[in-house]
């Protein structure tokens, strides 16, 4: 182990840790089930498009999800067997909504396509992203962002930092602890990729001190090489992404920054770990390890594939006991509840916790806000979360994002030590919401203002340019002569004709565009250049005509 | 129900405003020694209004009473307002100065949490313009007071009004009083800080109460009810203003120990002041507000027409509470670096 000098981010909360409750047990691997249930949606950003057919045999690892955009990856089957439906399922989200999933029934053989390592250092990097990405990596920490991305140092930039975030703050969690205690090495052969595609020289293991044995193991597996681990406070959020980086190496992520822009990139330790199986056993993404804890007959950690049913899981860890009062996905500080226990794992699934009345008590009823300050002290990221809650509790959005809304990480931190136990972060996601759907609601109406605009300015042009063309086509045939002399009708003719050249160009000089008075200094710079580009064009076919 | 699952039980408004209150009991006693037992027919008469206004308040703001009466925030108010205000005054006294402080400054402007001004500094403020001779008549210290009224003549007092004993043989002018009188009629500080009701330190037993309301604002800071910033700006601000004064013209101005330890100054500094509502909650804006408050305080007590300045400094700083706040919000981490993107 390693001592550095570390660095101290402001406030934070001090937890009960319950993580020995479900640390006894080693990781256990959940049995071959009948049924799993696969959402194309793991990852942060658009959910993958299937690629497979009603009653189409798969093999484990095949993919059934092609990513589809850029933030995207793919999506693997996790067993052989038969898709017996694609459609939407429950799906462990805090909405409760239904999401589109593939449904996999096994064949018992569990049967997998062959592997392909990857000879990662001779690869292209380019290459050996794409192959990343495709193979369905992304953050296991619980954000769950696609690896592929943060593997790109891009052009210019230099990472010369990679931090394993073995931190694990929230409490009861215990997979990332049980992990680092039984996979050190595989998890530093994947941080040794993970180096070589951002050109890292240091790498720093960031573990909470309330886990010695994952310390001491990943030290071991660390020993002779130059990857530092370090313990860190046990805090509440040390493991946030900023909050580890300033920890580690006093790098201030700016305030609407990420750690790269310091120079750091960020990776839980099970995203190493998977990135490990990926290139060197050549595996997809195929499973994780969830800890499943709380109030079940026995609580542990699992190594489950993705798409089995939660309900499994409880099963496998002796079954709720009676008086549980639901369970939350995630940790007890950013988890939230679970809607429906037949919901499947999801790469985004890190803990099953199930809840009973004396671990979480019902909260108390809200008082009115005192001022007190705790928040602001509690607060990592420095806020004054009284005043926001202030403005949002009174809709002043303007004013809740000037008191810098969006550098809340929603921690919980805040509303944990409220002595009127007034929901606080609950105030920040609504004002968050409002905010993105005004947004969208203005750009909505900017788009529509413009294209009136311009519908207005364009119909008063092409009107303009009528009137000239029929003044030009009166006055071409008066000239020509084509009212005949002797026409009887001629002078009626004539004065018709001339009627009719005076219209156009009375019509000419009163058509002006409307509505374009007070047009902002681009709009009116964007009219003059098409307005010069249609002159220009006029004068070209003007000398281009014989 | 939504993250965080967790709360902190153990915290909540009440627990915040019972430390408070238990941080002034070592006050209390040491009064009850100095001056008699006068101050528990105050202190109790003082709750019992309070609670009457509160109740009130809230039953004609259609609100919960079960919460806000257990809440302990108008036992705040009245306990503060009963040791800002002379003992064995009449009973209506008081009930005036909580009615201000309950009805006009807490629930006028919205009850709990909402008030702009500290209720308990409003009610001395009304009681002070509309009754200035009762706030004078401050019991004087046992031991040179010609007669101590004893519990039941405290009770006598309050209730009945003056009865068979004059006030002239309990109470006399504070050390603040009788500085500020005989300094204007032409006496040097020194000679008038000779007489014995200016003890050791500048105020026979109030100074020793004032010790005390010391020790209970460090047990706040020890508990984190309070943060070192306001009892600091205050009390230094204090000390410099009232040596200066003192520095430019001694025979006129007292030095800092005797400001420090007469009238509010400690019970304000760690009090009065630090109630969060009313009070500037950023790191710099606290050290602004309650070092301008310790700078008023000596001014109004050196130039102005109130035996105190205390109430008025904080009332006014109160006033300028949001402006500070407005104008001194730390930053946020990472917000001094800007982002790579950005620039």
């Amino acid at each position: 182990m390693t001592q550095r000098r570390l660095y101290a981010f402001n406030g934070g909360v001090h937890l009960e840790g319950h993580k020995a409750v479900s640390a006894v047990l080693p990781i256990a691997d959940m049995p071959l089930l009948p049924r799993y249930v696969v959402p194309l949606r793991q990852h942060i950003g658009e959910p993958a498009r299937a690629v497979v057919e009603l009653g189409q045999r798969v093999l484990r690892g095949e993919l059934i999800g092609r990513p589809e955009g850029y933030v995207s990856v793919g999506v693997h089957a996790p067993t052989s067997g038969r898709v017996v439906a694609v459609e939407p399922r429950p799906v462990a989200h805090p909405s409760g909504l239904n999401d589109l999933c593939v449904v996999i029934e096994a064949d018992g053989q569990d049967r997998a396509v062959d592997p392909t390592p990857l000879d990662w250092h001779r690869m292209d990097p380019s290459a050996l992203r794409n192959r990343l990405r495709e193979m369905g990596l992304a953050g296991l920490g619980g954000a769950v962002f696609p690896s592929f991305i943060k593997l790109n140092p891009g052009a210019k930039r230099r990472i010369p930092i990679l931090i394993l975030n073995g931190a694990e703050c929230e409490p009861w969690i215990t997979c990332d602890d049980m992990l680092m205690r039984e996979r050190a090495s595989e998890i530093l052969l994947g941080a040794h990729v993970m180096r070589h595609m951002l050109g890292a020289e240091r790498v720093l293991v960031g573990i909470e001190d309330n886990k010695p044995q994952a310390l001491a193991c990943m030290a071991e597996a660390a020993a002779g090489s130059d990857v530092e681990v370090v313990a860190v406070p046990t805090v509440y959020p040390a493991g946030g992404g900023k909050q580890l980086t300033y920890t580690l190496t006093g790098r201030i992520t700016p305030s609407k920054g990420l750690t790269t822009d310091v120079g750091v990139q960020v990776f839980n330790v099970g995203t190493a770990y998977s990135l490990y199986r990926a290139v060197y056993l050549g595996e997809p993404l195929i499973s994780r390890v969830v800890t499943v804890t709380g109030h079940v007959g026995t609580p542990r950690n699992l190594e489950v594939r993705l798409g089995s049913p939660i309900l499994d899981l409880l099963q496998a860890a002796g079954g709720e006991l009676p008086g549980a009062t639901g369970e939350v996905i995630g940790g007890p500080m950013m988890g939230f509840d679970l809607h429906d226990t037949s919901a499947p794992v999801t790469k985004a699934v890190n803990c099953i916790l199930v809840k009973n009345a004396d671990l979480f008590p019902p909260k108390p009823a809200p008082m009115p806000c005192i001022r007190c300050g705790e928040c602001a002290r509690a607060c990592p990221v420095e806020l004054q979360p009284y005043e926001l809650y202030w403005y949002a509790r009174h809709r002043d959005f303007g004013k809740t994002q000037s008191y810098h809304l969006f550098d809340c990480i929603e921690c919980g931190c805040c509303s944990y030590v409220c002595p009127s136990h007034i929901p606080l972060v609950d105030f920040y996601r609504f004002a968050k919401s409002e905010v993105w759907a005004r947004e969208r609601e203005k750009q909505a109406a900017d788009l529509a203002r413009e294209r009136h605009e311009f519908r207005t300015f364009r119909l008063e042009r092409e009107k303009r340019e009528k009137a000239e063309r029929l003044a030009k086509k009166a006055a071409e045939r008066l000239e020509s002569g084509a009212v005949a002399a002797d026409d009887p009708q001629a002078e009626r003719k004539k004065a018709l004709l001339a009627a009719a050249i005076e219209k156009a160009k009375q019509a000419k000089a009163g058509v002006q565009p409307k509505n374009v008075d007070d047009l902002p200094a681009d709009k009116q710079r964007e009219i003059e250049a098409i307005e010069a580009r249609r002159q220009q064009r006029a004068s070209m076919t003007a000398s281009a005509d014989p | 129900m939504p993250a965080p699952h967790l709360v902190a039980q153990h915290t909540s408004v009440r627990s915040v405003m019972l430390k408070v209150l238990a941080a002034l009991i070592p006050g209390i006693l040491v009064h009850a020694w100095f001056f008699g037992p006068g101050i528990w027919v105050s202190l109790l008469v003082c709750t019992l209004f309070a609670y009457a206004f509160e109740a009130l308040a809230l039953a004609m703001r259609n609100l919960p009473l079960r919460p806000f009466l257990t809440d302990g925030s108008v036992l705040v108010t009245a306990w503060l307002l009963a040791l800002s205000l002379p003992t064995l005054a009449p009973w209506w006294l008081y009930a005036v100065g909580l009615l201000f402080a309950v009805l006009v400054a807490k629930h006028l402007y919205g009850g709990l949490g909402q008030n702009l001004f500290n209720p308990a500094m409003v009610g001395y403020a009304a009681l002070i313009v509309s009754f200035p001779a009762y706030m004078t008549q401050w019991p004087a210290p046992v031991d040179l007071a010609g007669h101590t009224p004893d519990l039941l003549e405290s009770i006598d007092l309050v209730f009945a009004g003056q009865g068979a004993v004059s006030p002239d043989a309990y109470t006399a002018a504070t050390p603040l009083d009788t500085l500020r009188t005989q300094v204007r009629a032409g006496e040097d500080v020194a000679t008038v800080m000779q007489q014995p009701v200016f003890g050791h330190l500048g105020a026979r037993g109030q100074e020793m109460v004032a010790l005390m309301y010391l020790l209970g604002g460090l047990l706040l800071l020890a508990h984190r009810v309070i943060t070192w910033h306001i009892p600091l700006a205050f009390l230094g601000a204090v000390v410099l203003t009232a040596t200066g004064l003192n520095l430019l013209d001694a025979s006129r101005h007292a030095g800092p120990l005797f400001h420090l330890v007469t009238g509010g100054t400690l019970l304000g500094a760690f009090f009065i002041l630090t109630d969060p509502v009313s009070a500037s909650a950023t790191p710099r804006g606290k050290l602004i507000y309650a070092g301008l408050a310790g700078f008023l305080t000596v001014i109004i007590r050196a130039f102005g027409g109130y035996p105190d300045g205390v109430a008025f400094a904080v009332l006014l700083m109160n006033m300028a509470v949001p402006f500070i706040d407005a104008h001194t919000q730390p930053k946020v981490f990472g917000q001094a670096v800007k982002a790579k993107d950005e620039s």
